[in-house]
């Protein structure tokens, strides 16, 4: 399995991490038509990893393949290989109800389901023969989304009656409580105002020593602040992805450096 | 043309000018037709609430809702709706127990599994079902439904609420296949997708989210459906027959209240007698049943709105 040294410094992180997703030459095909190409790169393991870029450069697209839910979109293929420790992503004996228990996900707009704040959490827990306690899975996986203290009176509403920031905490919870081994992220943050942004980004700090993270944000300052490793798309190709310091501050590439000074066009 | 951007003159006025014709006209045309609906409606309730009336004044309500004999037309008459109503009652539910299955899994399979091209020509297969006239049905029910029917249970009578029972069901079923289908996909694809991303198959996805998301719409589906089947009229007077029965039965002759009201509107049956009457006590029966249903329907499609909003 690839090791990586971290060279970066100044934010202490010089340990070792092992692969938990490696893309070689991934594409992914909408009826043929390429909107990822050739992607190669790697997702290491209790690191933040955001990818960032233009509208409709295929950042979604390449979330989407990393836990199998492009499957419910039709017309799509992938080309390439996406191993997930060291398991093919896409081979012939895998079961991709699996492959999205251990990767979760978190989506753009906040989706709870029409069911209580409680079994919002619960579901997908029991119907994975979750074992321990339920009551203290809900309240851990609420306090990791920062989202305890807010509902613990009534987690017996309706998910529905929250704030749009809450929901979205609320889906982070929910996600959480399958202890995924990947945490998917796209634009968890586009929908919410500045003060909830603010809290899912705290959250991002909790998690990072417990989860591996893959964030799509379009807010460069965001990328910035939280993320380890940072990806830079365009028209479906990687253009770039190193240590997020570097990206910012030393990008290798002219359309990087375009893009994360905002003199992109 | 003046380019706004460039309009210094800033002086204009907002009160009305002209009076728009046009508008006023379609305005009032609407109201008319709005009116004409509304009159229809009310003149046919005042109609079957004037003729029940003068029914209970010859027979006392605790008869009509109690007795269990309906011998309208013959002497010594006796006026209990029980056996109208039961066999109304039997045919929905015989409907009902073979269309709430059906329709609910062709939805389900419609909304959740069949793609694009099966949606494409299963769709308007349902809608051309919708649309053959029932009077084909109680046909079909007569001279296939029950010869089928004969050949396994061989005491059948040839009228027979069963065969009755299972047209009507054929015919409701499209009402709550595609009623059901579109209150399934009007569940968001986002929460779906919620549960995929919670490692739930599709089969769970369905079940506990989907259904229950779009659980009103649902159940309105399967109301609106056994309303179709209370009113049902061509379909049972043509294979269930004209004999109001009281039994637990499905292999007999039984009348509903609307072959009742075929029977009587067909026959030379004078107006004005107790007989004649009769039509609108049954007729206000009917119509109490179904707008109830109806009203019922429409307050679960209401809290349907609510959840979504
Ligand atoms: N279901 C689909 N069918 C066909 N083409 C699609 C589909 N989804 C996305 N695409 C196309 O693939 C390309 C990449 O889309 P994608 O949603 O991945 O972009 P994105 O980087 O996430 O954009 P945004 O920042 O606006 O969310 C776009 O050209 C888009 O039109
Ligand atoms: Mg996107």
């Amino acid at each position: 399995m690839a090791q990586a040294e971290y060279v970066d410094a100044t934010t202490e992180k010089k340990k070792t991490s092992e692969a938990v997703l490696e893309l070689q030459e991934v594409s992914v095909l909408y009826s043929g038509k390429p909107a990822v190409k050739k992607v190669s790169c790697t997702i290491w393991r209790n690191r933040i990893t955001s990818i960032i870029g233009p509208s409709g450069c295929g950042k979604s697209t390449l979330l989407r393949s990393l836990n199998r839910m492009n499957d419910f979109v039709d017309g799509v293929s992938i080309e390439g290989n996406i191993l997930f420790v060291g398991q093919n992503l896409y081979g012939d004996a895998v079961d991709p109800v699996e492959v999205r228990r251990r990767i979760g996900m978190v989506f753009q707009k906040p989706n709870p389901f029409p069911k209580s704040i409680y079994n919002n959490i619960s579901w997908g827990p029991s119907i994975n023969g979750y074992s321990g306690s339920m009551d203290e899975l809900v309240e851990r996986s609420l306090q990791q989304a920062a989202l305890w203290d807010e509902v613990k009176d009534r987690l017996q509403e309706s998910a529905l009656n929250l704030s749009g920031g809450q929901q979205q905490r609320l889906c982070i919870a929910r996600a959480l409580a399958m202890e995924p081994q990947v945490l998917l992220m796209d634009e968890p943050c586009s929908a919410l105002d500045p003060i909830s942004t603010a809290h899912i980004e705290d959250l991002l700090f909790e998690l990072q020593s417990r989860y591996t993270i893959v964030i799509v944000t379009h807010n460069m300052q965001q990328a910035a602040r939280v993320s380890d490793y940072t990806a830079f798309m365009e028209m479906g190709n990687l253009v770039e992805f190193g240590e997020t310091d570097q990206i910012f501050t030393r990008p290798e590439k002219k359309r990087t450096e375009e893009y994360v000074t905002g003199r992109f066009g | 043309m003046n380019d706004p951007a460039n309009n210094s003159g800033l002086s204009f006025s907002i009160h009305k000018g002209v009076t728009r014709w046009g508008e006023t006209g379609i305005k009032f045309w609407l109201r008319i037709c709005t009116a004409i609906s509304l009159f229809t409606t009310i003149a046919i309730v005042v109609l079957l609430l004037v003729e029940s009336f003068g029914f209970f004044r010859e027979v006392s309500p605790i008869e009509f809702f109690f007795g269990t004999r309906w011998v309208p037309l013959l002497k010594p008459s006796s006026y209990g709706v029980l056996p109208l109503l039961w066999g109304t009652m039997l045919i929905t539910v015989g409907a009902a127990v073979i269309a709430i299955p059906l329709g609910l899994a062709s939805a389900i399979y419609l909304s959740e599994y069949a793609n694009d091209q099966v949606r494409a020509w299963i769709k308007p297969v349902l809608e051309l079902l919708a649309g053959i006239p029932t009077v084909v049905y109680g046909y079909f029910a007569l001279t296939f439904v029950t010869p089928a029917l004969r050949s396994v249970i061989p005491d059948i009578q040839v009228f027979n609420a069963l065969s009755a029972a299972i047209v009507v069901g054929i015919m409701i079923l499209p009402t709550i296949a595609t009623l059901s289908d579109n209150a399934l996909r009007a569940v968001p694809v986002s929460l779906r997708q919620a549960a995929y991303a919670v490692g739930a198959t599709s089969y769970e996805v369905t079940t506990s989210i989907v259904v229950p998301a779009g659980l009103s719409g649902v159940m309105a589906s399967f109301l609106l459906a056994i309303s179709r089947a209370i009113g049902e009229t061509m379909a049972v007077t043509l294979a269930a027959g004209q004999t109001p029965n009281l039994d637990l039965t499905l292999l007999e002759s039984i009348q509903t209240m609307t072959a009742y009201i075929v029977q009587i509107s067909l026959g030379d049956t004078p107006s004005g007698g107790i007989a004649y009457q009769t039509l609108f006590a049954v007729a206000a029966v009917l119509f109490a049943i179904t707008l109830m249903i109806n009203v019922i329907s429409q307050w679960i499609l209401g809290r349907f709105r609510e959840v979504y909003d």
